[in-house]
């Protein structure tokens, strides 16, 4: 008898609790919405705020401005394509010597490595993960760069500067300073992120698809490129695109080592810039309002091609999936 | 009670202190940023007045004070009258200071190397390309020079430091001012760039066969080779604060509107012929008399008593008929109500 009005009273509260829990669900959808719009809303700010800076350039130099390699302060004569050209080959050699050896690195640690060797090595990756890029640059510009003009950079010289065909990449006097070695201290940069996923993500492939294999009489190398790297390649493509994305905008070490000369040079070893080491550089003593615009246009640029690296990267990614067929 | 009080009197405290320190906002050129800073605590420690001096460069500089920011702007390349009067502002020269070519080749010590103008150009213009080449050698008999490439080191950021240099290279060599001219960046025929002159001079010390230029102060205090240059007499001087004060005697300020005046190639024997000096701007037309003021006080205690401390850090003190000069002009800064915001330093 007393029960019945007990349960409704406690169905009462039940219902007050769960209006109220209601609402906070409800306020806090509309936050996190909130929260991840403003994403879009800052994306969107930037990009804005880029082309609206950028406009007087664009219209003054037109599309000849990716295509001119002359930027002359003194004329107000602007051209983008030395510092696209730095910026590309640079984060390219980065690539060409990062992702082997990073590859090569991930595959010791989870594969070949004893288990006590394996804690210090990713405790090292990490920490030179965690290096701030300008205490690169400082070592590049005092330590690496005269060691490659002494040494490195003539050898290159003597021996692949008179190759046929590529001979031209290593031609002119070692300087120390320039293309190559920016690219060298990029490569070293971007090992640590891209080595750390493609371990995370390697260590995910079950061991009952690796034994099967090993079983089979397969080698290391053949399980690595037959199941591990097929199972991860998703992973393994998201270490690489960081670790490019790193590249293409690392500004204060580039400032360094690179020379900073809005030329280019058929050689590697010559100096050159990047779009953000120019942007660095120039931007505090930018008198005129055209040549203000035109580095804002030339972040403009780098924007665009970090988000096509991106976009190229999903694609690359959507297409490897379909022919899998999965 | 007793609580209450204490707790308004803090707050008044906390309230009141802001508004009591007097402050002077100023930006622009990274050149006289030490010796500013310098000032300033000296200037803070004799009057309580605070200089708040942010080097962003000469560019921003112009700008900042273009848009009323900030109380006065420094800049190194003196902006012509026209543009002075467009903008309301009056210029004047603060301080002074020498341009060097350092040098890195093995062998060559402090004040052996000689260059002239023409051989200066042709190296930055890249048509001198090799340490013996016969237009080097022909100045230095007697001195060992190495077959080696000449990689040229220049200031990859804008800097009124480049501005001096490459106007000096315009002066004397007909071809740079042609094909290059001078601004705070030039379109470098040639060699590698490096940040601010800390970074000319490390690239410079870091690279074998190298060739930068500096602010005197840097090179003495990194030890590096600097090489004597030929003036317009003919003679071949060291830098030093003896011929940078040569050239500056030799300036004709009173012919000069706007002091818009560069003190590069002077006359006289011992003139160092790459010698600058870095401006103050402000507006003429104080909307803030009392910051004007008080800018105008620093300045007048500067070059006061700043000339020990600016040889100190191996600038150039101007010379007392300059300071005569600039104090006239002062007296045109007036505040809302029209009159001069300074009449000296009968208020110190």
């Amino acid at each position: 008898m007393t029960s019945i009005p007990a349960t409704t009273a406690i169905e009462a509260r039940i219902g007050r609790w769960a209006r109220g829990q209601k609402r906070y669900d409800t306020a806090f959808r509309l936050g996190t919405t909130f929260f991840a719009l403003l994403v879009l809303v800052l994306l969107g700010g930037v990009i804005v705020a880029l082309v609206e800076g950028a406009a007087p350039a664009l219209a003054k130099f037109k599309l000849g401005f990716l295509v001119t390699e002359e930027w002359n302060p003194v004329t107000d004569e602007f051209g983008a394509l030395a510092p696209i050209y730095g910026t590309l080959v640079t984060s390219a050699i980065a690539m060409l010597i990062g992702v082997p050896i990073s590859f090569g690195i991930a595959l010791f640690i989870t594969e070949l490595c004893p288990p006590w060797l394996k804690r210090p090595i990713g405790t090292a990756i990490e920490l030179l993960a965690g290096i701030p890029s300008i205490i690169y640059g400082i070592w590049g510009l005092f330590v690496f760069a005269p060691l490659l003009q002494d040494t490195v950079q003539p050898l290159l010289i003597d021996s692949l500067g008179n190759l046929p065909g590529i001979g031209f990449l290593f031609g002119g006097p070692p300087l120390g300073i320039g293309i190559f070695t920016a690219g060298l201290i990029f490569a070293i940069m971007v090992l640590p992120f891209i080595t750390l996923v493609m371990r995370d993500v390697f260590e995910t492939v079950p061991a009952l698809l690796k034994e099967s294999a090993y079983g089979l009489g397969a080698t290391t190398w053949e399980v690595m490129w037959n199941i591990v790297l097929p199972y991860t390649r998703g992973g393994v493509m998201g270490g690489i695109m960081l670790g490019l994305g790193r590249a293409l905008g690392e500004t204060m070490a580039v400032t360094f080592v690179i020379g900073n000369a809005h030329d280019i040079h058929a050689s590697l070893l010559a100096p050159g810039t990047t779009i953000s080491a120019a942007l660095a550089n120039e931007f505090t003593e930018a008198t005129t309002d055209i040549y203000l615009s035109s580095l804002i246009a030339l972040g403009l640029i780098l924007f665009i091609i970090t988000f096509s690296v991106l976009v190229l990267a999903k694609l690359m990614l959507l297409r490897l999936q379909r022919s899998q067929g999965t | 009670m007793l609580k209450k009080i204490l707790t308004a009197a803090a707050l008044a405290t906390l309230l009141w202190s802001p508004a009591g320190a007097q402050q002077i906002d100023g930006a622009g050129a990274t050149f006289p940023y030490p010796l500013y800073a310098k000032w300033a605590e000296a200037f803070n420690g004799q009057t309580g007045i605070k200089v708040n001096y942010q080097s962003i460069g000469s560019g921003g500089g112009i700008k900042q004070i273009k848009s009323k920011t900030v109380d006065f702007g420094a800049t190194d390349m003196p902006l012509p009258v026209d543009e002075l009067k467009e903008s309301g502002l009056v210029q004047f020269p603060m301080v002074m200071g020498g341009v060097v070519p350092v040098v890195n080749v093995r062998g060559i010590e402090p004040d052996q190397l000689r260059l002239t103008g023409t051989v200066l150009a042709d190296i930055f213009l890249a048509k001198i390309a090799k340490w013996n080449d016969k237009a080097i050698a022909d100045l230095n008999p007697g001195l060992a020079l190495p077959s080696q490439a000449i990689a040229v080191v220049h200031r990859s950021d804008g800097s009124g430091t480049t501005f001096i240099f490459a106007e000096y290279l315009s002066k004397v060599s007909p071809e740079w001012k042609e094909k290059v001219g001078a601004s705070t960046s030039v379109k470098w025929p040639t060699g590698l760039g490096g940040k601010g002159n800390e970074g000319v001079a490390a690239t410079t010390q870091r690279t074998n066969g190298a060739i930068g230029y500096v602010e005197y102060a840097y090179a003495k205090q990194n030890k590096m080779a600097h090489a004597l240059m030929g003036n317009r007499e003919g003679e071949f001087v060291a830098p030093n604060s003896e011929s940078f004060q040569s050239a500056a005697a030799f300036a004709e300020w009173e012919k000069a509107p706007g002091f818009n005046l560069l003190l590069t190639d002077q006359p006289g024997k011992k003139s160092w012929p790459i010698t600058g000096a870095t401006f103050i701007l402000m507006h003429v037309k104080a909307e803030k008399a009392d910051s004007s003021k008080r800018a105008l006080q620093f300045f007048e205690w500067s070059y006061k008593n700043g000339g020990a401390m600016a040889d100190n850090l191996d600038y150039v003190p101007m010379p007392p008929k300059v300071v005569q000069m600039v104090q006239q002009v002062w007296r045109t800064v007036t505040g809302p109500d029209g009159k001069p915001v300074y009449t000296g330093a009968a208020g110190m």
